[in-house]
């Protein structure tokens, strides 16, 4: 028994080395429920991954957690196998919107240039590079006439495109964003996908709260279905399945048929 | 002009501008994060800290005085942060709780004990005395180079002097962390920035800036020039390093401008004796403020 333990911990610990971000046992409670229970989740180098439940099934509260925005009750996080106090240079963020001050007196450039802050720190003199960097990332999510705009003055999917530009800016190896895709018309969500594509075949890994379900194949290599607790994880020809679905929505996908009582939980 | 000028009207200006200064520095970051009646705050429970200073020294002294009210800032501070945290409500009705607590305790000390004999003047607190901040040493412009002379400034000018130092050198400092946590809270602690002691350690300053200045103008000032130059500065531009520099002349444009027409301004219309300085310099901002929100070229806001 005791040797099959330490066995196992060793198998996870190749895993998680491996992985380019892992989660284990993640536990977060707002008050006195769980927001999300025991959570384990494994992303795969290169691959784009999407996290799909129905709201308030502990997404959003399941990427903060694992990146340090606010304090699990329990859980692990490696990065790349190392502690996520040494690897934040290699991860990028993109918060849901709710998060963000419309009204504050930054130009889109200026958002953009928050990117770099791990790499300018305190006081690091902005130099010409930086600004062609900006440029650059701004210019990769068609952005660039927009750039001495207050952010708050762009339309809601002009602002989730400089987000990803300020994510860019990072030049990490793993980008977490929570629901890219909202609020956005076609031309955009086409736009930011072939963009969070780009970065995968470039040996990037992408993380990405989903919404629609009628992309997360065409999109996605991995998913992870989340209800409080992770209902199915693995590639979507494996995982995306009616079953799992109902499952992790509670039956409320298909028809009223379903029996609340025998998907809780 | 020169000698009468140099003695009696610079340093209450000079004092007037520094306090303005050190008040709408860290005014634009509280106004921002929309914490800016924690200023209002923490220039209130001051009073409750002088009482209590006073009753343990029996002494109405400066020094006794700034530490009692520097205590129950720092007491302010973090039973607000507290409340907000334990009780997880937002951090106006934290401050709400907190600020009407520790006043009528303050009221209340001061019925229960034996201060009747002694002068507590709350108007004093609410308008300090700026014309009384007068430089008797001083014999013309020649004065300013004069060390002998300069050792005889008031010494509310040096106590403002090193509290705007000590404001400035934080912000200069921590720019980057402070604009991107009130921009977008989450993201910056996705990069590491450790969000609640550095808004802390904002609020800590605004103390700072309001300790300092409260004994020499009192809290009308305080409390204008946390919010007014600020909110007016917002106005006049769309990016954050504008906004401050641009709060920064509001305030000692309203300093100087106030202190002026509280000493001339009677004259001028006829009326005999001048008014409070102090609550011309708040009216002053106040005037900005209302020209700013009417003709400020980035009045709309979003939502
Ligand atoms: N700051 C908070 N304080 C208290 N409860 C919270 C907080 N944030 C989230 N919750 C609760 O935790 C649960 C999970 O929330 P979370 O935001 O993670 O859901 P989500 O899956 O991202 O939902 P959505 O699809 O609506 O974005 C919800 O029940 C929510 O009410
Ligand atoms: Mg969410």
């Amino acid at each position: 028994m005791n040797l099959t333990l330490v066995t196992d911990h060793d198998t996870d610990q190749a895993v998680r080395a491996a992985s380019p971000l892992a989660v284990r046992g993640m536990t977060v409670s707002y008050g006195q429920t769980p927001a999300i229970f025991s959570v384990d989740m494994t992303l795969r180098t290169g691959a784009m991954t999407a996290i799909v439940g129905p709201n308030g099934a502990g997404k959003s509260t399941l990427l903060k957690a694992a990146l340090g925005v606010i304090t699990p009750l329990a859980g692990l996080v490696t990065v790349f196998g190392g502690a996520m106090a040494d690897m934040r240079d290699r991860i990028a963020y993109v918060p849901q919107r709710t998060s963000v001050d419309w009204d504050f007196p930054v130009r889109v450039i200026d958002v953009v240039m928050m990117g770099m802050y791990r790499r300018l720190g305190l006081l690091g003199r902005i130099r010409g590079r930086h600004r062609a960097l900006a440029r650059d990332c701004l210019d990769r999510v068609g952005m660039t006439h927009f750039a001495h705009r207050q952010i708050g003055q762009l339309s809601g999917g002009q602002q989730q495109r400089v987000f990803l530009a300020r994510a860019l800016a990072q030049q990490a190896d793993i980008y977490v964003l929570d629901e890219p895709f909202a609020g956005v018309d076609a031309a955009t969500e086409k736009a930011i996908v072939a963009v969070l594509q780009g970065l995968r075949d470039a040996g990037k890994t992408v993380l990405a709260v989903h919404h629609d379900l009628a992309t997360v194949p065409d999109y996605f290599d991995d998913v992870v279905l989340l209800n409080t607790q992770v209902v199915a994880a693995g590639p979507v020809a494996d995982t995306f399945t009616e079953e799992n679905l109902n499952a992790a929505y509670g039956g409320r996908l298909t028809t009223a048929r379903a029996d609340p009582e025998s998907v809780a939980g | 002009m020169g000698a009468e000028f140099v003695a009696l009207s610079l340093p209450p200006m000079v004092i007037g501008v520094l306090v303005a200064i050190a008040c709408a520095l860290p005014g634009n970051f509280l106004l921002l994060r929309r914490q800016a009646l924690i200023g209002d705050a923490i220039s209130h429970v001051v009073l409750p800290g002088i009482v209590v200073a006073f009753l343990l020294t029996g002494l109405v002294a400066t020094g006794p005085m700034l530490l009692g009210a520097a205590g129950a800032a720092v007491i302010a501070v973090v039973a607000i942060e507290a409340v907000r945290r334990l009780g997880r409500i937002e951090s106006g009705a934290a401050m709400g709780v907190i600020f009407t607590a520790m006043f009528a305790g303050g009221v209340l000390l001061l019925e229960q004990s034996d201060t009747s004999n002694v002068h507590l003047d709350v108007e004093h607190a609410l308008y300090g005395n700026l014309e009384s901040l007068i430089w008797l040493d001083a014999t013309g412009w020649a004065s300013l180079l004069d060390p002998v002379a300069l050792a005889g400034l008031p010494v509310e000018l040096s106590r403002m002097v090193l509290a705007l130092i000590v404001i400035a050198l934080f912000l200069w400092l921590f720019w980057r962390p402070l604009a991107l946590s009130t921009f977008d809270e989450d993201f910056a602690r996705g990069l590491g920035i450790r969000t609640g002691p550095l808004g802390l350690a904002l609020v800590i300053m605004s103390a700072i800036a309001a300790v300092a200045a409260f004994d020499a103008v009192g809290s009308i000032i305080v409390i204008a020039m946390f919010i007014c130059p600020p909110a007016a500065a917002r106005m006049m531009t769309n990016r954050l390093g504008h906004q401050v520099a641009w709060s920064c002349l509001f305030a000692a444009l309203a300093a100087v401008l106030g202190y002026v027409l509280a000493g001339y301004g009677p004259l001028w219309i006829g009326a005999g004796a001048s008014v409070s300085a102090a609550g011309m310099i708040a009216t002053v901002s106040g005037i900005i403020l209302g020209v700013a929100a009417v003709a400020g070229p980035h009045r709309t806001r979003n939502s």
